[in-house]
């Protein structure tokens, strides 16, 4: 219907964090947007086959906490070991609570609605990354590579 | 209802698994055809409003029933 394109950088890679670019271009793949997502820094991590994301309290007062334990535990609390794993692990079971999709599941209808996707090249190198354990549907490339697809696109963002 | 219409029992999903159903339903349908979705994520309403502009498929109705989310998509075609 519409010939409008999208691009979205992703350069996060926690379990929150994956959400925004898989929701949007998963959502303008649907509305016919031609869309194109390059992962760099921490956005590689969302490339893995192995998605392992974490979420972390740490140093994010914006997020709630379960049984006000912000209040007993300010700021310091949130670097109990452990403290990740645990909040990671809540906000897992909320998401499956809430009906929302896991991001491996966005990933895949992503990937089925002909998202293209790039991981940067330099972050590989970087990292010491193995892009063979990024998924096979991806292409590597680098800033011109995204420039190419951005400069005539009607949506670009950086998340 | 016709042979070529659908339904979609989308209770249950949040933003945009309901879209996104929608949409992978309506692609395996004929041009005039009707999809009714059934929702339970408020937000839905105005995103069905906002699919239907953006891709040409009809939204003939959108109401609320005993808390659940009524739609009526008519394919474009």
């Amino acid at each position: 219907m519409t010939d409008k394109s999208m691009t979205i950088i992703a350069t996060k890679g926690t379990l929150d964090w994956a959400y925004p670019p898989f929701i949007l271009s998963s959502t303008a793949a649907a509305l016919g947007y031609n869309v194109t997502m390059f992962f760099t820094f921490y956005g590689l991590q969302l490339l893995k086959k192995d998605l392992n994301l974490s979420v972390s309290p740490l140093g994010n007062p914006g997020m709630p906490m379960p049984m006000s334990m912000d209040k007993w535990f300010p700021v310091l609390g949130t670097a109990i070991p452990g403290m990740q794993a645990m909040m990671t692990g809540m906000m897992k079971n909320t998401i499956k609570s809430k009906g929302v999709a896991s991001v491996a599941e966005l990933r895949d209808l992503c990937i089925e609605a002909d998202v293209k996707m790039i991981g940067c090249q330099m972050t590989i190198d970087l990292f010491d990354l193995n892009p063979k354990d990024l998924i096979d549907e991806i292409d590597l490339g680098g800033a011109a590579t995204y420039l190419d697809h951005a400069g005539g696109s009607d949506i670009n963002l950086f998340i | 209802m016709s042979d070529n219409d659908q339904e979609l029992d989308a209770r249950g999903l949040n933003c945009p698994l309901p879209i996104l159903r929608a949409k992978k339903t309506l692609n395996g349908m004929g041009a005039g055809a009707l999809l009714k979705i059934i929702a339970t994520d408020p937000g839905s309403v105005k995103d069905f409003q906002a699919f239907a502009t953006q891709t040409g498929n009809e939204l003939m109705s959108s109401s609320e029933e005993n808390g659940e989310f009524h739609f009526l998509l008519k394919k474009g075609g």
